[in-house]
């Protein structure tokens, strides 16, 4: 059996090590990382998956514990991945998501993995979507997604997520400003958390407020619910909410998700491709580094320099 | 895309003490020499360390413990990691370790113990040689 063919089984049979190698493999994209998704990409489809994100600090990861908590209860299985900055400077990370839900790490039904976003824009790390697959794949029922949690432009996550939740706490700024910006139109469900302060209420009036702005008619409309996550309350009336959403996805919005979500995903993939392939053969030919300099002495501009050489790579492509 | 590998780590604070400058000290320092460090706070119980260690597939486990219960926390966590078959990750210790027992902690496969006063430029050298090669 080839390395990639064994992972692919343990990963199957739900074995940890297996499961944590795989993310590794993907993580690092390393020589076996595609030939892995690949291999792995025939069992997915069967999680429910589900991303939270909003601005640090809500309480997102609190909330998660809580959350995942439930859905033990019910007898599913989850899987989590919980995403968090790397510097843009050391290229180092802190990974400190874990520490709200250490307790769940030794509850054979959960498995948890912190990531490092990498630098990639968006508030996922370009890892996560496969590593989501590789849970998936193990047979978690439920699947979970951290965002960094910066707030504004996580909105990555629709490409990840089935159902996104957006969490929001009151005393963290006037970013209800921020909210409207981007985030909104991502949020299947908006959460209130830290609903046992002042404010609270106040908050979720004001997110039903911008909410009524929008008048589409639309299959879904985006409820707000307050929730506590240190003591767990509203977490129940979440999870009904999650699961009506599921619901409606399974009816016949799941199709169109499907499709949207495979639409970005390969339009990245072929990116990705164009990109390297691209690239490495001008950096062999010498031609990058030419091409740069007639740049900088303004002999031709950086859109015309590129039309010429895609126009280039894809007649040699076709030779 | 090019292979980006990063060396991953664990800063686990086995035991019941609250002692945790140190863990975090180390822990920052690691992350500004460019590691991932997974910090999973304090009372960690040895099967929450072998367990976090296998699901986050880390390079290296680095433990803390102000407390004085090394010599019974210690080779219990050891034993678990070689039960769930994490023999290739580099253990290693700091804290109030008194001299005379560093030995025995060798034994048990802590490869190393800092006590008070390490630079953490000696640290990051440390872990920066000793992560163990994989494939
Ligand atoms: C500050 C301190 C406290 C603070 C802790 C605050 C906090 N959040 O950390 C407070 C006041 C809360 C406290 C309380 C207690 N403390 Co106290 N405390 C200290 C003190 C003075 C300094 C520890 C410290 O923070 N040092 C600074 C950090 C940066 O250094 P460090 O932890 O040693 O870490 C360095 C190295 O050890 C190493 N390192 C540490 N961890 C790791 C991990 C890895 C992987 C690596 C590579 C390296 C590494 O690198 C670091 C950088 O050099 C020490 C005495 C001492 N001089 O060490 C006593 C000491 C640790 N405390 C002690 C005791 C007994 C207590 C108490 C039980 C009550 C008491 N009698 O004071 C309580 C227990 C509280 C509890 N619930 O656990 C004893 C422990 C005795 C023992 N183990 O045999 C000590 C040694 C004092 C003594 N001489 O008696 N304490
Ligand atoms: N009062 C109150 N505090 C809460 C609640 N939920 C979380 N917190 C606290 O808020 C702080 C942040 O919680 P986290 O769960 O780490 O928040 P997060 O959104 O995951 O943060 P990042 O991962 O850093 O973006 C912690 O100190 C929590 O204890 C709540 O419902 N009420
Ligand atoms: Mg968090």
């Amino acid at each position: 059996m080839t390395k990639v063919e064994e992972l692919t089984q343990g990963v199957l049979s739900g074995d940890v090590r297996s499961i944590a190698r795989a993310i590794t493999i993907i993580e690092n994209n390393a020589p076996e990382a595609k030939k892995l998704v690949s291999s792995i990409y025939p069992h997915t489809g069967k999680a429910h998956i589900i991303g939270f994100t909003g601005a640090g600090g809500a309480g997102k990861s609190t909330l998660i514990e809580k959350i995942v908590r439930e859905y033990r209860r019910n007898g599913k299985t989850v899987g989590v991945v919980a995403v968090d900055p790397t510097s843009p400077f050391t290229g180092g990370a802190f990974l400190g998501d874990r520490i709200r839900m250490q307790e769940l790490s030794t509850d054979p039904g959960v498995f948890i993995r912190s990531m490092a976003s990498r630098n990639y824009p968006g508030g996922i790390a370009r890892a996560t979507k496969d590593a989501v697959k590789v849970l998936d794949a193990a047979g978690k029922d439920i699947v979970i997604v951290e965002t960094v949690g910066a707030g504004q432009s996580e909105v990555e996550i629709i490409k990840v997520a089935q159902t996104v939740v957006v969490i929001h706490a009151p005393g963290l700024g006037d970013e209800i400003q921020a909210i409207k910006a981007g985030i909104m139109e991502i949020a299947d469900i908006f959460v209130v958390n830290k609903a046992d302060r002042e404010n609270a209420s106040k908050t979720a009036m004001d997110i039903q407020a911008i909410l009524q702005l929008n008048n589409k008619e639309t299959a879904w409309k985006p409820p707000v619910l307050k929730t506590a996550a240190l003591t767990g309350e509203g977490v129940p009336q979440l999870i009904e909410k999650i699961e009506e959403h599921r619901l409606l996805l399974e009816k016949g919005l799941k199709h169109k998700r499907s499709r949207e979500k495979a639409e970005a995903e390969l339009i990245e993939a072929i990116k990705e491709k164009v990109v390297s392939s691209v690239l490495e053969d001008l950096r062999k030919e010498g031609k990058f580094e030419q091409l740069v300099g007639k740049i900088v002495e303004r002999e031709i501009d950086p859109a015309t320099a590129a039309e010429k050489l895609l126009k280039k790579a894809l007649k040699d492509a076709e030779a | 895309m090019q292979t980006e590998r990063k060396i991953r780590v664990l800063i686990a604070k086995p035991g019941l003490d609250s002692h945790d400058r140190g863990a975090k000290v180390v822990a920052r320092a690691l992350r500004d020499a460019g590691m991932e460090v997974i910090y999973t706070g304090l009372r960690q119980t040895p099967e929450l360390i072998a367990e976090t260690a296998l699901q986050e597939d880390v390079d290296v486990i680095g433990l803390s413990i102000l407390s004085g219960a090394h010599k019974t926390l210690f080779p219990r966590i050891m034993n678990l990691l070689k039960k769930k078959g994490l023999t290739d990750v580099t253990v290693f210790a700091g804290g109030i370790i008194p001299e005379e027992d560093v030995a025995e902690m060798k034994k048990l496969g802590i490869k190393e113990v800092f006590g008070p006063g390490t630079t953490t430029e000696l640290i990051i050298k440390y872990v920066c040689e000793n992560v163990p090669k994989r494939t």
